[in-house]
Order: structure tokens, then sequence, then C-alpha cells
């Protein structure tokens, strides 16, 4: 068995998937409202692409607010968006310029 | 404020009243974050739907939303709910609360308001004890577990609380943790739109009330342990879903079942009614 090893947005497969040329990976842009955060590090310890870190920075209640570590890691999966429990963080998605032209999978 | 810090969720919550009270690391803020995403993607119109709770630190919750909300007296969430749905038949109602309200003083109103089928949802955040009164012991406590209350221990056995809600005739039963916040966001979804008593328990960390006590480590610690004990096993008997103080949790939608609610016989009995009295 041959195992691929691709390198697109910090993710590894143990192989290329067969059609992975006729889809884009979604990519993301991280909004942190430093102010509203309360350092539990749900967001940081849980998105699978460990896009975000622990920064050095206070905020005005005095926490350490999640700084971004890997930018093209994001895949806009939005999970730190909806775990966060102070609504400190979102995430928007980036334009994409080619749509996958054609199902294989139709007929 | 510039555009960067509006959150999308900013039109269901009252953001002038961010921060919430709720301690750093608690599960309350991201239950109440898929609850939001529920409704968002519910498609239902938010100006009929209401949410309504009693008193604890769940209870705050209704506090934070834009839509309509009333903060009840302890224990009264539901007989309020029951009132507004049967006053109001469109609305759609929800009862966000803690499992202290729901389940110690408000027990009695659970029970039946699932037995009549209100067409009513229940949102239950157990935390396993009175967050909000400084974590004594409650309905829902493990064996063992340490609280203000039962400091060498609680021996009182608990509630199950889906197979409580199951017993008591609810027609959807399903439970997750603070940490599925993807399935915990579905179920809530499938239970706004579903005829019926429903329930949804949500086991949440309460880190500084209870998980201190007994060894549980901060909210982040208390997720990862949701991570690493939960199992997904939908449609297994609630019976065989406790919990204890450091075990497993059986988690999923274990009830989906349909029958007529309190409300469908009303019109037919009106009508005998108003035919009597000619
Ligand atoms: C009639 C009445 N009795 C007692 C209280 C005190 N009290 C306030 S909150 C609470 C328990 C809350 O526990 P729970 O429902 O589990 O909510 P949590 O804070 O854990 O989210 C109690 C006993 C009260 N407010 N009113
Ligand atoms: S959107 Fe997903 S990938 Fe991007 S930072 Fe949040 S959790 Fe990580
Ligand atoms: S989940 Fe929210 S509150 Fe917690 S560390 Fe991340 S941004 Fe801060
Ligand atoms: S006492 Fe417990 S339930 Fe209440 S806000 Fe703090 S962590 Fe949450
Ligand atoms: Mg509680």
């Amino acid at each position: 068995m041959q195992f691929v090893l691709l390198w697109t947005t910090g993710m590894d497969y143990w192989r290329k998937p067969l059609d992975i040329d006729r889809y884009k990976i979604p990519h993301g842009t991280i909004h942190i409202i430093k102010d509203r955060c309360k350092g539990c590090n749900f967001c940081i310890e849980f998105c699978s692409n460990k896009v975000l870190e622990v920064s050095d920075e206070f905020n005005a209640k005095g926490y350490h607010p999640p700084q971004v570590k890997d930018p093209a890691g994001c895949v806009a999966c939005k999970l730190c968006e909806l775990i966060c429990p102070e609504f400190a963080i979102y995430v928007t998605e980036d334009k994409q310029e080619t749509i996958p032209k054609e199902d294989p999978h139709e007929n | 404020m510039s555009r960067n810090d509006i959150h999308p969720m900013d039109k269901l919550i009252r953001a002038d009243r961010m921060p919430h009270i709720w301690c750093s690391g608690c599960g309350l803020g991201t239950n109440f974050s898929c609850f939001l995403s529920a409704l968002d993607q519910s498609g239902l119109d938010t100006d009929k739907c209401v949410i309504v709770s009693g008193i604890g630190c769940t209870g705050r919750i209704p506090g934070y939303t834009n839509i309509d909300s009333y903060h009840t007296t302890h224990g009264r969430a539901i007989p309020f709910a029951t009132g507004l749905k049967l006053a109001n038949p469109e609305l759609t109602v929800t009862v966000f609360s803690g499992d202290g309200d729901l389940f110690a003083i408000g027990g009695n109103h659970f029970i039946h308001a699932a037995r009549r089928n209100v067409d009513i949802n229940i949102i239950c955040v157990n935390n396993f004890n009175y967050g909000m009164t400084g974590g004594q012991y409650g309905p829902t406590t493990p064996l063992d577990a340490i609280t203000t209350t039962s400091p060498y221990g609680n021996y009182e056995h608990p509630f199950n609380l889906v197979h409580v809600a199951a017993g008591s005739g609810a027609v959807f039963v399903a439970r997750w943790t603070s940490l599925h916040v993807r399935r915990l966001t579905k179920s809530i979804k499938e239970a706004l739109l579903k005829k019926g008593f429903t329930f949804i328990e949500i086991i949440s960390p309460c880190p500084t009330s209870y998980g201190r006590r007994n060894k549980l480590g901060d909210g982040l610690e208390e997720m990862k342990y949701y991570q690493k004990n939960s199992v997904i096993s939908h449609g297994i008997d609630p019976k065989d879903t406790d919990l204890d103080l450091n075990g497993k949790i059986v988690v999923g939608k274990f009830i989906d079942i349909d029958k007529p609610t309190f409300l469908d016989k009303q019109p037919d009995l009106l009508s005998m009614a108003e035919k009597n009295k000619k």
C-alpha cells in the first residue's frame, strides 16, 4: 500500500483521497474579541488543527486571550466559535476561486 | 466597537450584558451558544419562541437572550411554560434550567408535564450540584461525591434524569455533554421542531462549586474527561445510562416517538362542550 502525505493546510492524510483535486479545503479568518475572553482555553484545546495558542497579553479582566499561531491552518469549521462560552471568537470563511464542476457520483 | 467586534450571535444575545456572570471554565456559556445556534438553524420565527427558566446559574440564561424570556421562581419554570403554551399554542416554548431547579423543588412539575405530553422543550443543565448557592448536593449528585453539604461523601442515590424523563412519558430524550457542541446543537434543533414534551440533559462542568471539591480539575480538565469517557449509544434503554462520579458517560438520542399532545384533544372536547350547551 502506498501512503501519500499531503501538506496543504497543516493536515496529514494517511492516504490521498481519490477526488482531492475536485475539492477546495475551506479557509477561515479568525476574529477574537479579546475583552470578552475568560481564558478557559476550550478553543485552543479543541481546535483539531491546533491553530490557536495562549497569548502573553492580558485583557481588561486579566485573562490571556488566545492568539492565532497558524493562520493557514484554519479550515473554517467554526468549532471554536460554537464552543466558546463567551462569544469571544468567531470565524469568517474566505471566498474560494474554484468550485468543483462535476460530481463523478452523480450518474 | 469595530466591525471586527460583532459576533454572529450578537443578534440573539443581549450583547450589552456581556460578560455574563458565569465562571471561567463553566459549561453554561457553551450550552447557551449551542442553543442559540440551534434556534438560528431551526428556521423558526424567533418572535414566536420563548425561553423560560427557574433559579440558579443555569436560570440566568434567559436574561442573556434577545428573544422573549421569563426568569421565574425557583422550581416553577415548567408551570409558567405550560401556561404560556396553553394560552398561546403557536409559541415554541423552551425551558432551560438546572438539575436542582427542575428535579428537586420542581420535580413534580416535571413528571406531570411529561406525563401529559405538554408540547414544551426542556433543556436541563446537569452540573451535579446547586452551583449558584455554593455547591450543595442535590438529586443528581453521584454517590460518594463531596459537596458542601456532604463533606464525607454523598450517600443519597441520584436520579438518572434521562430515565426519569423516559419513564414519565417524554417523546424525545437525549443526553450530551458541553463538549458535544455539534451533536448537542443538532438535538436541540430537533427538539425545537418536534411536537410534544422533549427532554435534553447536558452534562456540564461547574469547576467552581463541584469540580474543585471532587478533584476534577478546572473546566478544561472536565471537558477532556468528557472527551475520554463519553460513549455514544443512540437508542439504548435509558435505564442502562446511570452516571457515577468517575465513570463512563453514555450519551446519544435515546427516545424519539410520537403520541398525542396535551392540546391535541382540545378542539374536539370544546365542540362537544358547545353542543351540550344547546
Ligand atoms: C424557593 C427557593 N428555595 C431556595 C432557593 C435557593 N436556591 C437558589 S438557586 C438554587 C439551586 C440551583 O441549583 P440548580 O438548579 O442545579 O442550578 P445551578 O446553579 O447548578 O445551575 C437554590 C436552592 C431559592 N432561590 N428559592
Ligand atoms: S474554525 Fe476550526 S480550524 Fe479554524 S481556528 Fe476555529 S476550530 Fe480551528
Ligand atoms: S473559548 Fe472563548 S473564552 Fe475560552 S479561551 Fe477561547 S476565546 Fe477565550
Ligand atoms: S458556580 Fe458553577 S455553574 Fe455557577 S457559574 Fe460558576 S462554574 Fe458555572
Ligand atoms: Mg445544578
